[in-house]
């Protein structure tokens, strides 16, 4: 932490800071000082949220007799593979990211095409009862997962799921919030496409296939990076809904990683954290954006 | 049509008043059942999931909060009794306690800390600058809860973790964090915010762009300066954001559970168990299912009261442009 601060403090903004303001107006210098003050605040709380993530990644990259040597590292600087190997063989490492990536996977294309779907019905198609069935979908959104899980838990021991991979992907394919971001999305588009399409003679059903589905592909990929960042990293209903290793997640894996080996060897779980983190720094790569408009849509901006 | 007309021209002009009547019957007659069938295949997925596990789970949650059942046995009607012996229960008692404390304080935190750094953002810096900081508080949200509390674990370690050695650094004696109810529930807390604060801060900076500028300059003309500006302008003009975001910090930070579940287990003592937590185990440790959902109950109608509460006294305090 304190060498990534210094690091930023000598090279980042400080030369910059003096060179980009020339002295035009007299308080320009005082004004300068107060940037730096923010600038440093802002370094020292990015190195304390960047900090616990670059240690995690050089103390997997440390052998698994270092891992506990003060002081900690925060660059991997002799990088040493031992502990990704171990984490291969302490744990089915390949089960856990396949059953991980088929349920994210599934759950992600589900959302897509059920909230594509049933958001176009809400935006575009006339039906008696459409404004109160959207008022019970949003409402939906405001019950919490932990009071339904014990019926949701039953139900799926009813339908003879339990403790398969179907019992975590079926339950949570129906969406409200994707529902409702389709459904803004449609709306966003303008309705003379319909309009047009209809003249030219189009079935409703080829107005949405042909004309509106390819136009909400920007939105249909929200809504499956969305799901996927969320069931990626879920660990409450797998926690509950699996029982048999062989069907648990990754989260779940890892947690239960760390159990086997209390504090014995931090590196090889930290290895298997670094390899769980992976797909969510792809996400964060190249959906940063597409990410942040999901999460902050319908908060009144 | 009139004789004048070419034969070879003929086809073409009697196309035209043709054509449109079809798609005229699609609209009025056709078009509207059409439209009306398609809607409902296009809901079916939706509607019959969240049917079947939302709606039907949220009533069915309700009855059983009025029954005991462990599973085995038939589920036998026992009135209020569950939400009697709930309220009376020392461990859902003390959850429920520390449940809101962690509440108050995470959530005072979060807000907090993410107003204040939006703030610093916004203001006059290198673009490049801004896009790293944005990024970087933005960063632990893609990350797995349980997986930070796997790695928070460590370093919150009370001989060889590196939050102690940095304070050791400045002449701190060891905190021992996950080994005092006190401790444990700071770490429980500092996880939290460490990995939430940037839902807030991100929700800040929408609130923040959309303030004119010209405000700023109305009130340095007036003569207000620095904190003076943030604490008459951006604080009354932020205020929806601010309900908005408060809103939702209360809300999921009410259902934490992953990371109190896999730093503390609910531990030392009760120091830690959340509202969530007892939830999980009385149904799947103990089979009182009964139970389990009276809790539940009880949770979401805090819940709501608190949403409830919030939108009322927004009226009262809340300024909208």
């Amino acid at each position: 932490m304190t060498t990534t601060t210094e690091h930023g403090l000598a090279s980042g903004p400080t030369p910059r800071l003096s060179a980009g303001l020339p002295a035009v107006r007299t308080n320009r210098r005082r004004f300068s000082w107060n940037t730096a003050l923010r600038v440093i605040l802002l370094l020292i709380a990015a190195a304390l949220t960047l900090g616990p993530v670059l240690w995690t990644l050089s103390t997997s990259l440390r052998s698994p007799s270092e891992s506990f040597k003060l002081p900690p590292s925060f660059i991997p600087w002799n990088p040493d593979f031992t502990s990704y190997g171990q984490v291969f063989q302490q744990l089915n490492i390949f089960l856990l990211v396949l059953n991980s990536a088929l349920v994210t996977g599934l759950i992600a294309v589900g959302q897509m095409v059920s909230a594509a779907l049933a958001g176009y019905a809400f935006a575009h198609l006339k039906f008696r009862g459409r404004g109160a069935l959207f008022s019970i979908v949003l409402a939906t959104m405001m019950v919490p997962v932990q009071v339904t899980i014990v019926p949701v838990f039953m139900l799926i021991r009813g339908m003879g799921l339990s403790d398969t991979l179907l019992a975590l992907i079926l339950p949570a394919i129906p969406t409200a919030f994707g529902t409702f971001l389709m459904r803004q999305y449609f709306l966003g588009l303008p309705t003379e496409l319909a309009e047009a399409a209809s003249i030219d003679g189009a079935s409703p059903w080829r107005t949405f296939r042909s004309v509106y589905a390819p136009l909400a592909m920007p939105g249909m990929a929200i809504v499956g990076i969305l799901a996927f960042n969320f069931h990626w990293n879920e660990f409450f209903r797998p926690l509950i809904l699996t029982i048999s290793e062989q069907n648990f997640t990754l989260p779940l894996g890892l947690v239960s990683l760390q159990g086997n080996l209390g504090t014995g060897s931090i590196s090889v779980v930290l290895a298997g954290v670094v390899l769980s983190m992976i797909p969510a720094l792809v996400v964060f790569m190249f959906g940063q954006r597409a990410l942040q408009a999901g999460l902050t849509a319908g908060t009144g901006k | 049509m009139s004789t004048t007309i070419p034969p070879q021209e003929r086809p073409r002009q009697a196309a035209r008043p043709d054509r449109p009547t079809p798609a005229r019957n699609r609209k009025t007659g056709t078009g509207r059942h059409s439209q009306r069938w398609l809607a409902w295949v296009f809901l079916a997925p939706t509607i019959l999931g969240m049917g079947l596990f939302t709606l039907i789970p949220i009533v069915a949650s309700v009855v059983l909060a009025f029954f005991r059942w462990d599973i085995i046995s038939a589920p036998s009607f026992v009135g209020f009794n569950n939400f009697a012996e709930v309220v009376q229960d020392p461990t859902v008692r003390v959850s429920f306690l520390n449940t809101i404390v962690f509440v108050v304080v995470a959530v005072a935190l979060q807000l907090g800390l993410a107003l204040a750094l939006a703030i610093m953002v916004q203001e006059k810096m290198p673009a490049w600058l801004r896009v790293f900081f944005r990024s970087a508080f933005f960063f632990p949200l893609i990350l797995s809860a349980a997986s930070v509390s796997i790695f928070m674990r460590y370093l919150f370690n009370e001989q060889f973790g590196v939050v102690n050695w940095l304070l050791s650094l400045v002449g701190i004696p060891a905190v021992p964090w996950l080994t005092t109810p006190g401790g444990s529930a700071a770490v429980v807390i500092l996880v939290y915010v460490w990995q939430n604060f940037g839902f807030s801060f991100l929700l800040f900076i929408g609130g923040l762009a959309s303030i004119p500028v010209e405000t700023y300059e109305a009130a340095s003309i007036d003569g207000a300066t620095g904190w003076r500006k943030h604490l008459h302008v951006t604080l009354p003009l932020l205020s929806p954001t601010t309900l908005v975001a408060s809103v939702m910090a209360i809300i999921s930070a009410l259902q934490v559970f992953d990371q109190p579940y896999v730093l503390t287990r609910g531990g030392p003592g009760d120091s830690t168990r959340t509202a969530v937590m007892v939830i999980f185990e009385s149904a799947f440790q103990r089979l009182e299912f009964g139970q389990a959902s009276a809790i539940g109950v009880l949770l979401t109608l805090i819940i709501m009261a608190i949403t409830a509460a919030q939108f009322r006294l927004s009226k009262r305090f809340v300024f909208y442009q």
